[in-house]
């Protein structure tokens, strides 16, 4: 290679050049966003840590009082339709940062309505809950409602946030260049979902075995 | 090794570049003037003061509430409150010195500081910092204000069930407590998030972790406790205004409820807390000492690792507070040793500064004089603490005034000494002024001599049985001359402190100008004027290693940068952004919001449904929306010239 050429690559090379071509690393909302929901989902496992601290302290059947181990069907579709919601996130976010704004205003919607839906359904299973017990009978009553309840809210928080990134897709201000914030609701709406699992597992499973 | 060089000629660069590029950043970052700024302001420097001044004052009536005590016990059955009053007093004392005063004092350090010290021009998230700081200040007022309407939180700083329940504490006080301590957390929270965001990512470039200032590592640790200490507390407080207003039955026993699950969530959160007031304080005097032994941090590595360690361990250490109350013998084994094990690190970093005294050159300025007071103090602290480590000894000693004479030695000795040194170290760096080296003098010595008189006596009263939280006693105990003492070293440390602030309000007076640098400090902060202006430094330095105002080539960096539109950043209001682990710059520069009211707007309204949550006016909660509609605004997507990062194989939009 010549002198010249040296030239030019090491000026196409330097970090401030590749910077400007590809720039790199994290943002700090990016960071801002991580710790949120990292903190989020330290409360959720205190709320659960706290269930099961109750259920080993309570001697006789769980859950007390005659009240009926959970049924399964409802909470089983509620699943199915929040965990299906995170795909049409993750497409969103992939669209935007090739700059189909179609696409990302596709996947919001989409999102949003499997959310919506799940949502729907736990208004349902509260329905018949409440039929059978309340957030006063025992502990469990408490732990139950203020567990889920506290989940459907971060579901409808979330729902509010996708909402939001929707008008601001409508309007066109997410672009190829512009689109942190997609991708910081869909960490949101993943974190979400992933703590309904958890909630799933403990709430409804666990007292089947 | 690091010392301080002796020559100062190189540490006027910062001074040349803000002559050369000063006026065509102040364009940028203008200093407003006004109630509007007043109200609308994100300067980190401002917030930070805010702070201060606000903890300060809360820290005044905390201590007239202790006054008020202690002048009641001064005697066998005193008579100057009844116990209704004394219940308010001690419990709002306890949670106000912890809640509203210690985090809040730090944090207000934390935020004019870390900036500064990292070398960029505010905080991660402006507008968010803003907002913590209204909602500090609002919390304090609904705590303090409580106590007007014999309303103030009743059951003692950890509020245990079923003392707390609505069946043994009706009326409001207990309300108070839990919501007004969620509503702090959101601030609380909010600030750690800040901090962490900020020194991961706007460090000066060059600055790598292994040069990143032990206070800002204290303060990140510090954050990362709260960003896990937090959320424990947040539920058991939010379950227990749920069980006293809605019914459920989360802590009561008879309905499978079970009351030693607040004291575990509580303690979760609480011991960890210890240390989250701790240790922000220790970073201070690790920023002092330097300073005045002229030489680096002796084993920084060392002292690093004892902090995070220390963060580490302190959340499997809250079982302590509960010996007494009859766990499986197992578990008091563990966190027994634990808690032994926790005083480790901490004795690693008292070595770490003796260490550095002793391999510099020591001079004796007023706050180092505090840090050598809060030294003793800590270690008296420490001794006592490890005593309590051992079960059997807890057992005897435990909710006695021994365990009130060891927690103030550490919390008092080990975060009022250093936030007062702190003080003293950076007022020239707050306010522009140096302070009277005599009254600092007489402010230490008074103070010092006050404290150890008001809590050493305690030590032996808790010894002869006097138990903690009682308003009156009777004559024939034998307590009488030691609460006599306590009284006397209360009144002797207020005179210490009120010496101790009017040195401070005299200075802002009277005060000397101070120069840029007076002490000769080894960090960024120095390299501001004082007061540092709107934008912080001139010119973005390259740090080039722990100590950037000692050595030539990160000092040489300011005068370099003159001429680099980049490092100056005159044509955007933004800041510089790095990398997490080596500072390495990245691109775009950050672009950073202006000035706005949406802090205070949705603090404001947050407050007002915290308020109408606590009457039970729940109507009056739809007020939130406000806060709802605010948020949006402060989101929405507005267009900018900057481009923000992340577009994975972006064509060059500069
Ligand atoms: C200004 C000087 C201070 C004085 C004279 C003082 C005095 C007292 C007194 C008399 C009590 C009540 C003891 C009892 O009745 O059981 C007390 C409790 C307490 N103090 Fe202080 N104190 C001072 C500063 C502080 C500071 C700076 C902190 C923390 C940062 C603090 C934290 C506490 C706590 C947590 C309690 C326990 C409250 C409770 O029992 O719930 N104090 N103090």
């Amino acid at each position: 290679m010549n002198a010249v050429d040296m030239r030019s690559v090491s000026r196409a090379t330097e970090p401030e050049a590749l910077a400007t071509e590809r720039p790199r690393g994290r943002t700090p909302a990016w960071w801002g966003m991580v710790l949120l929901i990292t903190t989020e989902v330290v409360l959720f496992a205190v709320l659960l840590a706290s269930y099961f601290f109750v259920q080993f302290t309570t001697e006789g059947p769980w859950p007390p009082g005659g009240i009926r181990t959970p049924e399964l069907r409802l909470p089983l579709i509620m699943t199915v339709l929040l965990l299906s919601s995170s795909a049409p996130m993750a497409w969103a976010d992939r669209a935007i940062r090739r700059g189909y704004q179609g696409q990302l205003a596709a996947g919001l919607a989409l999102a949003l309505l499997l959310g919506a839906a799940f949502l729907t359904l736990q208004g349902i299973e509260y329905d018949t809950k409440l039929a059978e017990f309340t957030w006063t009978s025992y502990a469990y009553g408490s732990l139950f409602y203020a567990i889920t309840g506290f989940h459907g809210f971060h579901v409808a928080a979330g729902l509010f946030m996708i909402g939001f990134t929707l008008v601001g897709t409508l309007r066109g201000r997410y672009t190829y260049e512009r689109h942190e914030r997609v991708r910081q609701v869909a960490f949101y709406w993943h974190a979400i979902d992933g703590l309904w699992i958890l909630i799933l597992s403990s709430l409804y499973l666990s007292p089947h075995v | 090794m690091t010392v301080k060089p002796d020559t100062t000629t190189a540490a006027s660069a910062p001074r040349a570049a803000d002559d050369a590029v000063g006026e065509r950043l102040s364009e940028t970052w203008p200093e407003e003037h006004g109630l509007w700024a007043w109200f609308t302001t994100v300067d980190h420097k401002k917030i930070g003061r805010r702070y201060m001044v606000t903890a300060a004052a809360y820290f005044v009536l905390a201590g007239v509430a202790a006054l008020v005590m202690r002048t009641q016990l001064a005697g066998p059955n005193g008579d100057v409150v009844d116990p209704e009053l004394f219940d308010q007093l001690f419990s709002l004392h306890g949670t106000a010195m912890i809640f509203l005063f210690a985090t809040p004092m730090l944090f207000g350090f934390g935020n004019f500081l870390v900036p500064l010290m990292l070398g960029t021009r505010d905080m991660a998230f402006p507008r968010l910092n803003a907002f913590g700081y209204w909602v500090f200040a609002a919390a304090g007022i609904l705590m303090f204000g409580s106590l007007l309407f014999e309303a103030a939180p009743n059951a003692g700083w950890f509020a245990y069930v079923p003392l707390s329940g609505s069946d043994h504490s009706p009326g409001y006080n207990l309300d108070v407590y839990t919501l007004g301590l969620l509503f702090l957390g959101v601030s609380t929270t909010a600030g750690a998030i800040n901090f962490i965001v900020t020194a991961l990512k706007l460090r000066a470039p060059g600055m790598s972790l292994n040069r990143v200032p032990v206070f800002v590592w204290a303060i990140v640790v510090t954050s990362f406790m709260v960003i896990f200490a937090l959320p424990p507390l947040n539920v058991a407080n939010a379950m227990l205004f749920l069980d006293r207003r809605f019914g459920t039955n989360f802590f009561d026993t008879a309905e499978g409820g079970d009351a030693v699950l607040w004291q575990h969530l509580f303690w979760l959160f609480g011991h960890p807390d210890v240390y989250i007031i701790v240790l922000p304080a220790l970073g201070i005097v690790s920023a002092i000492v330097p300073t005045f032994s002229r030489r680096a941090i002796a084993a920084y590595p060392l002292i690093v690792l004892a902090t995070v360690a220390t963060g580490i361990i302190s959340f499997g250490v809250w079982v302590h507070h509960m010996f007494a109350v009859g766990l499986p013998d197992l578990s008091l084994t563990f966190f027994s040793a634990a808690s032994l094990i926790i005083t480790v690190p901490a004795g690693i970093q008292v070595f770490c500064w003796l260490g550095t005294m002793l391999m510099g050159r020591l001079v004796l300025n007023v706050a180092m004089l505090w840090v050598l007071g809060f030294i003793v103090l800590f270690v008296l602290g420490g001794v006592t603490g490890v005593m309590f480590a051992i079960v059997p000894f807890d057992q005897q000693t435990t909710d006695s005034y021994f365990v009130v004479a060891h927690f103030h030695y550490v919390l008092f000795g080990g975060a009022v000494f250093p936030i007062i040194a702190g003080l003293f170290y950076w007022w020239p760096k707050f306010t522009g002024r140096m302070t009277s080296r005599r009254g600092g003098l007489w402010s230490f010595w008074l103070t010092f001599a006050g404290f150890n008189l008001a809590f050493f006596p305690m030590h032996i009263s808790g010894l002869l049985g006097m138990p903690r939280r009682i308003y009156v006693y009777p004559g024939d105990t034998g307590w009488t001359v030691w609460n006599l003492l306590s009284t006397l070293g209360a009144y002797l440390l207020t005179v210490g402190l009120l010496v101790t602030l009017g040195t401070l309000v005299h200075s802002l007076r009277r005060g000397e100008r101070a120069t840029d640098d007076p002490w000769g400090g080894e960090t960024l902060e120095w390299a501001a004027t004082s007061p540092p202006k709107v934008y912080n430094l001139p010119v973005i330095p390259t740090a080039h290693s722990l100590t950037p105002m000692w050595d030539e080539r990160s000092l040489a960096s300011f005068t370099d940068g003159i001429a680099d539109d980049e490092r100056v950043l005159a044509h955007q209001h933004a800041v510089l952004r790095t990398s997490e682990l080596d500072g390495r710059l990245e691109h775009p520069p950050l672009e950073m919001p202006e000035d706005s009211p949406l802090p205070l707007v949705v603090a404001a309204s947050l407050f007002a449904g915290t308020l109408a949550l606590l009457l039970g006016w729940y109507e009056g909660t739809l007020v939130l929306l406000v806060a709802v509609a605010a948020l949006c605004w402060w989101l929405w997507p507005h267009r900018s010239p900057i481009p923000e990062d992340g577009a994975d194989g972006g064509g060059g939009q500069t």
